[in-house]
Formats: C-alpha cells, sequence, structure tokens
C-alpha cells in the first residue's frame, strides 16, 4: 500500500512541527528551539541576582552532595531517598486501581439493595476528593498514631503516607472509572443481557474491559500526579526525597538539593508522560482507521 | 406453571411445548415511555415453527414490542407467554427467560473487544455453564455452517457489516433459543451485503426456527413468513398471511402503508 501525503502529514511527529518537506520541518525547529533557549539563558545570567540564585539553586558541589549524602555529616542521600517515593507509589498505585474499581461498580449499581452501600461510596468520593491531598496525609499520619491501637498506631510514617495517597486518589480515580463506564454504549450492555448475562456478568465481562481500555490515559495521568505527590508524605517525617533534600538544605542553607530533588521527579515522571501520550496517539490512530470501516 | 423456565436446563436439549400451547402468546400488551404510549394493546400468537414478519412504518413500535418479549424492558401492562408459561409474572427472573429468547440488533452490537469466538461462547459459557471446549466446539460448528469459520479468531473489526450482523446471529443461536426476534437486522447494511443475512434467517426458517421479524424488506416478508402482522398507532392493525396481506389488504391503514412501499419502488 502506498502512502499518501495526507498519511505522511498525519504521521509526522508532532513535537518536530512535521509537514511537507521533513528536512526543512527539522531544521526549523531546530533554529527555533535553540534561539528560545538562548533567549531564555541570556536572560537567566544577565538578571542582577543571577550569581546569587545559581550559588543558591544550582551549586554543582551541593548538587552532588544532595545527592549521594554524607552521612557523617548528618544528611541523607536524595538519590537514595527517592526509592521510597517509588515504593510509595508503586504500593498506592496497585491499591487504588483496585479500590477505585471497586468504588465506581458500587457507584455505577442500580440494586435497592445496595443503597447504603453507595451511599457510603458517594459520602467517600465527596470528602475525599474535597479535602486537600495533604490534610488528608496530616490526618492518617497523627490521628491513626494518636489512637494507640495495636497494629493500627505503630506503622511506619511512609504507610500512613501510603494509606492517605490512597483515600484521596481513590476518589478521583473512581471518578475516571466511571466516566469509562458510562462511554460503554447502552446497546452493548442490552447485547449482554440478551444473552441472559446477570447485571454483575455484563459489567465484568462485557462492560468493565471496554471502559478499563478507554480510561488508560486519564488513569495514567492521575498516576503522573500521584508520582509527585508522594513527596507529601515528607511532612510526617518519612525520609523520601522531598525531607532528604529539605535537611540537606537546612544543614547548608541553599536550595540547590531541592532541584536535585526535582530533577529526580522529572526522570520519574517524564517516562510515564511520553507512554501516555504515545497510547493516546495509539487510541487515536486506532479511532482514524475504525471511522472508516 | 407445566414449563418451568429453568436455569439448569442443558443448553442444547430440544425444547417441546406442550400439545397445543404456542410458542409465544402477547396478551393486551402496553408500554409506555413517561407519558407515551408507544404500545397500546398487542396482541400476537406465535405457533412453534412460525415466521411472523413484523412490518409497520419507524416509530410504529416494532423494535419496543421485540424488547418487551424478552424483557429488556419491562411492560407497562399485559402479559408475555413463553410455551405457555407467563414470563411477565413478577417471580420470573428476566436472566433466566432471555437464556431462552435470541434476539438481534440492527447495529449487531458485537463484543468489540472480544474476538468472534469469544462473543460467541460467551453467553453459553457464563449463562449456561457449558464447559469452554464444548461451547468452542458448538460455537466453531455455527461458523463452519454459516460459512465464517475463518473468522473465528478475528475481532468484530475486521469483519464486514454483513459478516458481523451473522456472527451476532450465529451468537444468539449459540443459546440454542427456542425464538429468536430479529429487530431490522439489515436495515444498517450496505444493499450488497443484506442478501447473506437475509439467506441465514431463510436457512433458519427451513430449520424449523419459531421467529419474530422486525423488517422493512416487504419481498423478503413475502418469501419467509408465514404471516405478517402490519403495526400501526401502537396496536397489530391486521395479520394475515403474506399473500393475503400483501395482496388483499384490508385495514386501510396498511393499504395506505404498502401503497407508499410500492411508490417508493420497494415492493
Amino acid at each position: 500500500m502506498t502512502e499518501s501525503p495526507l498519511d505522511l502529514t498525519r504521521r509526522g511527529s508532532r513535537l518536530l512541527g512535521g509537514g511537507q518537506g521533513q528536512a526543512r520541518g527539522v531544521a526549523l525547529s531546530t533554529a527555533s528551539t535553540i534561539v528560545v533557549l538562548a533567549v531564555f539563558a541570556a536572560l537567566f545570567l544577565l538578571a542582577p541576582g543571577s550569581a546569587a540564585v545559581r550559588h543558591t539553586f544550582f551549586s554543582p558541589s551541593d548538587m552532588w552532595h544532595a545527592l549521594i549524602g554524607d552521612p557523617a555529616k548528618g544528611y541523607y542521600s536524595v538519590g537514595a531517598a527517592i526509592w521510597l517515593n517509588i515504593r510509595m507509589f508503586l504500593a498506592a498505585e496497585a491499591i487504588i486501581l483496585v479500590a477505585a474499581l471497586l468504588l465506581a461498580v458500587i457507584r455505577q449499581s442500580t440494586s435497592p439493595v445496595l443503597l447504603p452501600l453507595r451511599v457510603v461510596a458517594l459520602a467517600f468520593v465527596d470528602v475525599f476528593r474535597g479535602v486537600p491531598t495533604i490534610l488528608v496525609v496530616y490526618a492518617v499520619g497523627f490521628g491513626l498514631p494518636a489512637l494507640n491501637l495495636a497494629v493500627v498506631s505503630t506503622q511506619d510514617p511512609a504507610v500512613y503516607g501510603v494509606l492517605g495517597l490512597v483515600l484521596s486518589y481513590s476518589a478521583y480515580v473512581c471518578e475516571v472509572y466511571r466516566a469509562g463506564i458510562n462511554s460503554v454504549p447502552l446497546a452493548q450492555v442490552s447485547a449482554a443481557r440478551s444473552l441472559g448475562l446477570t447485571h454483575p456478568q455484563a459489567m465484568r465481562y462485557v462492560i468493565l474491559p471496554q471502559a478499563v481500555r478507554t480510561v488508560i490515559p486519564p488513569l495514567l495521568n492521575d498516576f503522573i500526579s500521584l508520582q509527585k505527590d508522594t513527596a507529601l508524605v515528607s511532612v510526617l517525617g518519612a525520609i523520601e526525597a522531598n525531607r532528604a533534600a529539605e535537611i540537606y538544605s537546612s544543614t547548608v542553607f541553599t536550595y540547590s538539593s531541592f532541584v536535585v530533588a526535582a530533577l529526580l521527579f522529572l526522570v520519574l515522571t517524564i517516562p510515564l508522560a511520553r507512554f501516555t501520550d504515545h497510547l493516546i496517539a495509539r487510541d487515536r490512530r486506532r479511532r482514524l482507521a475504525g471511522a472508516t470501516v | 406453571m407445566s414449563v418451568p423456565v429453568s436455569a439448569t436446563g442443558p443448553a442444547g436439549s430440544a425444547y417441546v411445548a406442550p400439545a397445543g400451547s404456542p410458542a409465544l402468546e402477547v396478551r393486551g400488551l402496553t408500554k409506555s415511555f413517561g407519558g407515551h404510549e408507544v404500545l397500546r394493546g398487542v396482541d400476537l400468537v406465535v405457533a412453534p415453527s412460525e415466521v411472523i414478519c413484523l412490518i409497520g412504518a419507524s416509530g410504529s413500535g416494532k423494535s419496543t414490542l421485540l424488547r418487551c418479549v424478552n424483557l429488556l424492558e419491562p411492560v407497562t401492562s399485559g402479559s408475555v407467554w413463553l410455551g405457555g408459561q407467563e414470563i411477565t409474572a413478577p417471580a420470573i427472573d428476566p436472566d433466566l427467560v432471555r437464556r431462552h429468547i435470541g434476539i438481534v440488533f440492527q447495529s449487531y452490537n458485537l463484543f468489540p473487544h472480544m474476538t468472534v469466538l469469544k462473543n460467541i461462547t460467551l453467553g453459553p459459557v457464563k449463562a449456561l455453564r457449558v464447559p469452554r471446549a464444548q461451547a468452542e466446539r458448538d460455537a466453531l460448528a455455527l461458523l463452519t455452517r454459516f460459512g465464517l469459520a475463518d473468522r473465528a479468531g478475528d475481532y468484530p473489526d475486521r469483519l464486514s457489516g454483513g459478516q458481523q450482523q451473522r456472527v451476532a446471529m450465529i451468537r444468539a443461536l449459540a443459546m440454542s433459543p427456542r425464538l429468536m426476534l430479529l429487530d431490522e437486522v439489515t436495515s444498517a447494511l450496505d444493499p450488497e451485503l443484506v442478501a447473506e443475512v437475509l439467506d441465514v434467517i431463510r436457512e433458519l426458517a427451513q430449520a424449523g426456527m419459531t421467529m419474530l421479524i422486525a423488517t422493512h424488506e416487504m419481498t423478503f416478508a413475502r418469501d419467509v413468513a408465514s404471516r405478517v402482522a402490519f403495526l400501526a398507532d401502537g396496536e397489530i392493525a391486521e395479520q394475515a398471511p403474506p399473500s393475503e396481506l400483501f395482496g388483499n389488504p384490508r385495514d386501510e391503514r396498511t393499504r395506505r402503508f404498502l401503497r407508499r412501499i410500492t411508490d417508493a419502488g420497494r415492493l
């Protein structure tokens, strides 16, 4: 099959401007990028406070020391501490995916028997979507230990942090799932029910598989946000990247360690962001292909 | 309750209606959506192996009648009887009833995330608890019978409209239904694809399947129906064997409808 110019345009890299004359487009994009970056660099370097900012935020030796840490001097490695963020993120993500799906299914249920559950789910979503995540983290991290219960009150701050993030994000992700469920045509429900499938069976085999496929990009978007928000757990004293950077910063009185933490977070979130873009582009291609059938 | 609508009966068991009881009976059926009364008292008796074609203008309630018969829409009043048992009775579980009634929709409604084979086996495996291997054998036999065996592993979006609609027919047939409801199954198809779907229906009619068919294909209705029922104003205005209804319509509304169809060159 030969490709029409239209196909080529569509496939041309959006980032590079694409379009007619791929080489010329790349050259133009490169040139304009260099000019823009040069302007920003000049503005930064020529600003009156440039030297001070560079010393405070971008000191290479401070950044290096913050990255590797030095137990002898009493500060933690930001590079090592980010592992806690990653672990908290992975744990929270796994729980949220399941908990939010459960919430969404309850909220979408219609059976009169489940009304109490629906009310609870609705209240849960309203409360945890409405309260700032940092306050939820505070409430869990300081509230549960204060209860003086056997297991519940003796956990690591990171555990409370994960719980706080799970509560907050499950409420959001529940609504994402619900949007997906509502996007499945009613005719699909009719088709499933006409085969004698019960409502839960239709949900499980027909509705949810289609709904989840639809919402993967917005779900990933929420998870990019979740990756960053693991930094909120620093308020509970867990030594994650943000907290490690704070400790370093308070010993040398510069902010370079925070820049290190920021860069590490970027290293985590950008691949996920690109992956999300990739899925969205793939979906779009599929829809375009589907539209011609 | 001589014939329980049972969940436990084997999928393929031949259903024998008690002597004399019709395959389907609709009595005084009404259906309203909000304040709008779509069906105003439909009475219809379908004998086993009969093929009834429902004709009538768009919006005359053909689809609603079919959806009421398999309980996808709750009826407002009146009753529906399947093989001598009332299925609109409050104690009846609609999920069990629907296992015995196949319905095929205008827009196919195949499950896009499943292969053809999975589309067909979902009902038997999940609703009838047929072992998967058995269900797949049955599905492949049906696919072979209707010339689609090579598409078993394909997803629906790889199929033409005609093929998708044939798969939808097979999906319904895989449940070994006592009754098939076809809701304008050729209306969404390109003209050159209509014949392959009509051929499937013809074959089913010859095999003795009881069918209730809402259709705009008058030539087909004349050809395949044992009886044609003309729906107007929410009721069956006239029903008769096709030669009689098309050749000598008695109701004024039927005459007007058929004249319009003839003028449009479709009869």
